[in-house]
């Protein structure tokens, strides 16, 4: 264990070690991270949040429900194993904040919209069971955009919404801005978020922490209230490649319950880590370093360039991981990459649209208590009042592009440019190709975290926040977003890694090596605002 | 430009994703919906070969990676009542809705 740390910022292996061995209790752990969110998180996000006031605009407001009893007992439970000998698993002890788009039974399960305020659920996600069944112990539920739908949590039913624990006037990205901002401010040790364009790796470059999208099929999807169902991918966040690695063992794998979970043996991602990078091919491609990007003025696409301390993270880390033998490939093509985020608009739409038909105020969920005329009445009632901004407004696409006289133009093109956007990756990841890949190495956003309401409102803007990301979710290959340093504000800075189907191992094997080139960098050791007022 | 989509289309959208806006919402979400049309229209920009398929996912679904499907066997359940428990009106292991008015067809 790292002495100098307090528990609530150990890593996670550190965490699990001690706990198996009896140096530390499972119990000490929990109430040390249930004592740092009641110093950090400030008042818990509700729908009828009334005004904030100064002191907790300072705060995270990262949990929408905290289960501290239950994670209490289920801490008892390990720390009795422990005592009779037996082994409570790989993550013993390990506190594990869950994004509300999950379900977990007796829990609030919300997605962060009206809709699902008072729902509680009847079973558990796959994979935040199987985390619970290696030993970590889950200590609430994180906030979100409602439904996954946004890029930085403000459109969350609960408020007020999660702030960046490095700076609190900022958005701590998102959708999955509350799993990146509890790992960040040690109100976790690790989370579990999804990606469906970017939505684990985007918040983890803006918090300063990891965030591993895996291939898509790799971790089963029962359980997850769904967005884009081809696109949808659960996946951790930590603040290590090691911690990433402990988790994904636990989540991965074929899951009677999903289908599109594939049956393919999972490997031991701890054992590489230690490998080094000598003789990796790492990419660097000029089309993630210019960019289509709308200007956030006139709203006009038009190419630009990255921020330069953008730009300039991105190159240091290909240099490092260079000094340690990787080679480092130079102008790698990806040239149908830019139309990610037009391609996104459509068929996440589309999915989006129909996988919200399911909510009528029938089975679960909101339901209207004006009068009503029929049953047609009630279903526009109780969605009109249930869902938010952004619900309504992915609805309203997805039945525009996809409808009949329309779906040539948009949906089936948008599925053919996927295609040609697939091949990229193909290509430079073939074995047998001229380029022959291991990984790509990119930034992961296109901006440091942005100022809480900046953006909010521009839905057009706010969606190319995922430009960078997007295309590992259309392409299905895994992808992981790691600090790379900070900008002169103070924000974090966050270097993407793209690999080959099902090769998670690599990118975590890269991540690991370049924390530990770095490990003596001054930019480790910052440490958010949030954990010094 | 002419907003492609119009008060009268947007009207259509509303009534076939059945939701009920309030006026100043929608007028928001009409504007939003053009702008989006803006950025989706940059796909016009890219030539697409006719003997490109659509693609409905990223990563093949081989044979290796596909699960075996499980026998059509039915299999207890104990959820039942749970679920059940979360509709807004059940009675009797019925989910209970609104009378549904008689249409010709």
């Amino acid at each position: 264990m790292t002495l100098s740390l307090p528990l609530p910022d150990q890593p996670a292996h550190a965490i699990a070690e001690s706990v198996r061995t009896g140096a530390v209790s499972a119990r000490a752990v929990v109430e040390a991270t249930l004592a740092r969110i009641d110093a950090v998180d400030g008042r818990r996000p509700s729908t009828s949040p009334g005004p904030d006031d100064p002191e907790n605009s300072r705060r995270v407001h990262a949990y929408i429900s905290l289960q501290a009893e239950q994670a209490l007992e289920r801490a008892d439970a390990i720390d009795a194993q422990v005592a009779r000998g037996e082994d409570p698993g790989p993550l013993a002890g390990v506190p594990l904040s869950v994004k509300d788009i999950f379900c977990v039974a007796g829990t609030p399960s919300t997605a962060a919209s009206r809709m699902l305020e008072h729902f509680v659920a009847p079973y558990t996600a796959t994979p935040i069971a199987r985390l619970q069944a290696a030993g970590a112990i889950a200590i609430g539920k994180v906030n979100l955009d409602e439904y996954a739908y946004g890029s930085s949590t403000e459109s969350s039913a609960f408020q007020p919404a999660t702030r960046n624990p490095w700076n609190a006037n900022c958005v701590p990205g998102g959708s999955s801005g509350g799993s990146a901002a509890s790992v960040a401010a040690g109100e976790a040790t690790l989370s579990v978020g999804t990606d469906t364009a970017g939505s684990i790796r985007q918040p983890a470059a803006f918090c300063g922490v990891v965030g591993l999208k895996p291939t898509y099929g790799r971790v089963s999807r029962y359980g997850l209230i769904a967005f884009g169902s081809s696109l949808d991918c659960p996946g951790p966040v930590t603040r290590t490649a090691r911690d990433a690695a402990l988790a994904l063992q636990a989540m991965a794998g074929a899951d009677p319950h999903d289908s599109t979970a594939a049956a393919l043996p999972v490997p031991d991602y701890s054992r590489g880590l230690d490998q080094g990078v000598r003789g990796l091919r790492i990419g660097l491609s000029p089309d993630y370093f210019r960019i289509r990007y709308p200007d956030p003025t006139t709203g006009e696409i038009r190419d630009t360039e990255l921020p330069p301390e953008i730009v300039a993270a991105t190159r240091a880390a290909a240099e490092a991981l260079a000094r340690a033998g990787a080679e480092i490939v130079e102008d790698v093509p990806l040239p149908n990459t830019s139309f990610g985020i037009p391609v996104y608009f459509v068929i996440s739409r589309v999915e989006a649209a129909s996988n919200l038909h399911r909510f009528d105020g029938v089975k679960y969920g909101h339901r209207t208590q004006q009068t009503i005329r029929d049953l047609r009445d009630m279903y526009r009632k109780s969605r009109g009042e249930g869902f938010g901004r952004q619900p309504k407004l992915r609805i309203l696409m997805g039945m525009y592009v996809s409808g009949a006289q329309y779906a040539s133009q948009y949906y089936q093109r948008a599925l053919r440019v996927r295609t040609l956007i697939r091949r990229d990756f193909e290509s430079v990841f073939d074995p047998q190709g001229a380029y022959r890949l291991n990984a790509l190495l990119t930034p992961t956003t296109p901006t440091t975290a942005f100022e809480i309401g900046a953006v909010y409102g521009n839905s057009v803007l706010m969606q190319y926040a995922d430009l960078l990301a997007v295309n590992a979710n259309h392409a299905g290959i895994p992808a992981l977003s790691m600090p790379g340093g900070f900008d002169a504000g103070g924000l974090p800075i966050g270097v993407q890694l793209f690999g080959a189907d099902w090769d998670e191992a690599t990118l975590l094997r890269i991540a690991h090596t370049f924390e530990t080139l770095t490990a003596d960098a001054a930019w480790r050791s910052r440490r958010p605002l949030a954990l010094t007022q | 430009m002419a907003d492609t989509i119009t008060p009268e289309l947007f009207d259509y959208l509303v009534e076939l994703a059945a939701l009920e806006l309030a006026s100043d919402e929608a007028e928001y979400l009409r504007h939003q919906l053009n702008q989006q049309l803006t950025a989706i229209r940059e796909l016009e920009r890219i030539a697409v070969p006719d003997d490109i398929p659509a693609a409905a996912h990223g990563v093949p679904f081989t044979a290796a990676a596909r699960p075996a499907l499980r026998a059509d066997e039915p299999v207890p359940s104990d959820l039942a009542l749970a679920l059940l428990s979360g509709s807004p009106d059940s009675d009797d292991g019925y989910f209970i809705v609104p009378e549904i008015q008689h249409q010709d067809l």
